[in-house]
């Protein structure tokens, strides 16, 4: 097999149909600990790409591609889940009281829509109109404990019809194209990485390859831990959404990734230090592939990576990333060039492992590459 | 068309205050399947005619403000942004991750940026975020925005309407497309019955800043009686009860000293009568609506205000009954319909 029959798609723009992938994985729910939806739909595209799949005990999807070589194994990871809410009490106004399922910020909450649950009962969280904010209030910013979703009950009893207290609420916003190749959805992170995977896995490698679609990463990168242990690979990958706030008067060191400057690949973040030699290795590729990359400049934030990584008796990781703007809301953007060019470097990295993991087996002992 | 719908319909409709011109038509044309004739003014204000069957018709003026909260373009920055402040009464904290559609050559997309928690230093996690602070992000680089977009350009919240429990809706700009509906409603139900008076049902423009519409319309029809509707604050927790009005029971009747003690009196034992949900919506002040307009316009025009109850005003999420839209267009209709049996009715105290 040579290279450009594994990448399959040389140049040219996005396969067709990947962006329509992303965009319907998007509209599907799946806050972290609830993924099924977006699970059910991922094993529809990928049945028909892999050997065989499975779910494991925490819902994790583990997708297996027999290589043509050597038995080297080879994990690909991508979380499914997304931030949301959890319904955690019910007034006897018939309003719910929510606790943030990861890292959501309380101000972007305000004027939302949301869905509840597996039925999506719609709903909406308001805040106290500014006309009857008093002086304080209208200086101070949103106060938590003053939000609450509203699905238009009367009271408890007649809420309690239609919710129940530990049913999951997404954001319930569609995907939009915008602006010059911009995407806006919710759940970004960590749908393109999903859909790329999906993508991945359309191809056969020297390598095993495992393709995990993890569950509730946003809450402790939970799913990927059982995944890693069952797997137990020589090397992982990990695809994300990653921060990026670029947007004029922040200085540069502080923007973590700029949109449109292609797939970020992480040195280190909260959760891990990657691989020099496998960072260096996804940085060469990137650069002799004319594929526009960038590093994660800050080292916030937290992947599957950080468990994979101390699997077993230890895993090489490294993460490539689609930056998203607004992350952690339900309007993040992305664009479309940065997603294509994060599929491109992750078909040429793979492309070229069987050759680096070869000298990396010839320099054992020795650190590869590690420079 | 059924409530449900037109009031979709209604609220799809862009009019950031000051910015009517282009939807003018559009409501126009709604209200035309229901009147005699329609005209549009020169201010945009859309005054719709249904003529009374009587021998000498007066002039009855009922007027709902179809303009919208919205923000405007101040300026494009180096990196393609757009800088913004308010139109009408915006709250800063309702902006964030929010989508908006600017007005600019062409209608586009846009998200007003947040800062990632990361980046605020804990010192200001208690502070809002200003509006100058704040950026749409269109998605192109300065030179393309330029292109699009220009200073001055109006921004409207982009948000569908939701159906909630209850025959409940949400959604920006149910103030005061709510009342637009009521408005419809209303001339369905004058359909229904006959009137002797001629009916002048205006939408107007220009409310949410400075009720200017109201002032050419009172001026253009110079109307007997006039009847402003609007929202009023729904009832939600940590507002006062007394100026907020639960949702899904009626229409909430101003009393007060700005209003025509005799109308609104007689609309209340109409609303009796008829067995027409309301509530009493006691406005010490000028109620902050059109009907402080009527009330001093011209000679003072005897003026009723009807509200609909919105919870979240002025938010993306403003929450509405239809069984309130239908109660407020019920009872307008009634009244302008049976007002003088009930008139005199009337006791002494009046």
């Amino acid at each position: 097999m040579n290279r450009q029959d594994m990448i399959g798609t040389a140049g040219g723009d996005c396969p067709e149909g990947l962006i329509e992938t992303l965009k319907k994985l998007t509209t599907l729910d799946g806050v972290s600990g609830d993924e099924k939806p977006v699970r059910d739909y991922i094993i529809e595209i990928i049945k028909g790409r892999v050997d065989s799949w499975h779910v494991d005990n925490m819902g994790n999807l583990i997708a297996f591609k027999k290589g043509t070589g050597a038995g080297r194994k080879v994990m690909l990871a991508a979380h499914m889940d997304e931030v949301g809410l959890l319904v955690t009490g019910i007034n006897d106004n018939g309003l719910l009281k929510f606790k943030a399922v990861g890292g959501i910020e309380t101000r972007v909450l305000v004027g939302k829509r949301v869905r509840i649950g597996r039925d999506r009962v719609p709903g909406i969280i308001g805040y106290k109109p500014i006309h009857l904010q008093d002086a304080s209030e209208r200086k101070s910013s949103v106060k938590k404990s003053a939000l609450a979703i509203d699905i238009g009950a009367k009271d408890r009893e007649q809420a309690e019809e239609w919710v129940s207290v530990g049913d999951t609420v997404a954001f319930d916003y569609d995907p939009v194209e915008f602006g010059d190749r911009k995407i806006m959805a919710k759940a970004l992170d960590d749908r393109s990485g999903c859909a790329i995977l999906t993508e991945l896995l359309k191809n056969r490698y020297p390598f095993d390859l495992y393709g995990c679609f993890t569950v509730q990463e946003e809450i402790g990168l939970k799913g990927a831990k059982a995944a890693a242990y069952a797997v137990a690979p020589d090397l992982a990958i990990v695809l994300e959404g990653t921060t990026c706030y670029d947007l004029t008067g922040t200085d540069e060191h502080m923007m973590s990734t700029r949109l449109g400057g292609g797939p970020a690949v992480t040195v280190m973040d909260r959760s891990v230090i990657s691989d020099r030699g496998l960072f260096r290795f996804i940085a060469d590729t990137a650069e002799n592939g004319g594929i526009p990359w960038q590093i994660k400049r800050t080292v916030s934030g937290g992947t599957d990576a950080g468990r994979i990584q101390v699997s077993g008796s230890g895993v090489k990781v490294c993460t490539i990333a689609v930056p998203c703007r607004y992350i952690h809301t339900p309007v993040s953007v992305m664009d479309k060039s940065d997603f294509f060019n994060t599929l491109r470097l992750a078909q040429e990295v793979l492309a070229g492992l069987p050759e680096w993991l070869e000298k990396c087996g010839r320099e054992a002992g020795s650190a590869p590459d590690n420079d | 068309m059924e409530c449900r719908e037109l009031l979709k319909k209604l609220c799809s409709i862009n009019a950031v205050t000051g910015n009517e011109n282009a939807a003018a038509q559009a409501i126009a044309d709604i209200l035309a399947d229901y009147c005699d004739e329609v005209r549009i003014d020169s201010f945009y204000n859309v005054i719709a005619l249904k003529k009374g069957q009587g021998k000498s018709p007066r002039n009855i003026m009922v007027t709902a403000h179809y303009d919208q909260i919205g923000l405007i373009v101040t300026g494009i920055d180096e990196n393609g942004f757009l800088r913004f402040t308010n139109m009408g009464g915006v709250d800063p904290k309702v902006l964030a991750a929010q989508e908006v559609t600017v007005h600019g050559r062409k209608d586009t997309h846009g998200v007003i940026g947040t800062k990632p928690p990361h980046l605020i230093p804990p010192e200001d996690a208690d502070k809002p975020v200003k509006m100058e602070d704040m950026l749409i992000d269109i998605g192109y680089d300065a030179e393309h925005a330029r292109q699009l977009v220009s200073v001055g350009d109006p921004v409207s919240f982009r948000f569908p309407v939701i159906e909630l429990k209850n025959n409940r809706m949400a959604g920006r700009s149910m103030d005061n497309r709510s009342s637009v509906a009521a408005l419809v409603e209303m001339l369905k139900e004058l359909k229904r019955i006959n009137h002797d008076d001629n009916v002048y049902a205006v939408a107007t423009v220009q409310e949410e800043s400075g009720l200017v519409g109201a002032f050419m319309a009172s001026w253009n029809i110079k109307p007997d009686l006039a009847i402003a509707i609007d929202v009023c604050h729904g009832d939600m927790p940590d507002v006062p009860s007394d100026e907020s009005f639960p949702l899904g029971k009626g229409a909430a009747v101003a009393v007060g000293p700005i209003l025509s003690r005799e109308h609104t009196r007689a609309c209340i034992r109409l609303a009796k009568r008829e067995r027409i949900p309301y509530q009493i919506d006691a406005e010490e002040k000028d109620t902050g609506t059109e009907a402080a307009v009527y009330s001093s316009a011209l000679e003072g025009i005897p003026t009723i205000l009807l509200s609909i109850p919105a919870k979240y005003m002025h938010t993306q999420v403003e929450e509405v009954s239809l069984d309130d839209i239908d109660a407020v267009a019920r009872l307008a209709a009634r009244y302008i319909a049976f007002r003088d049996e009930v008139i005199q009715e009337g006791d002494s105290h009046e």
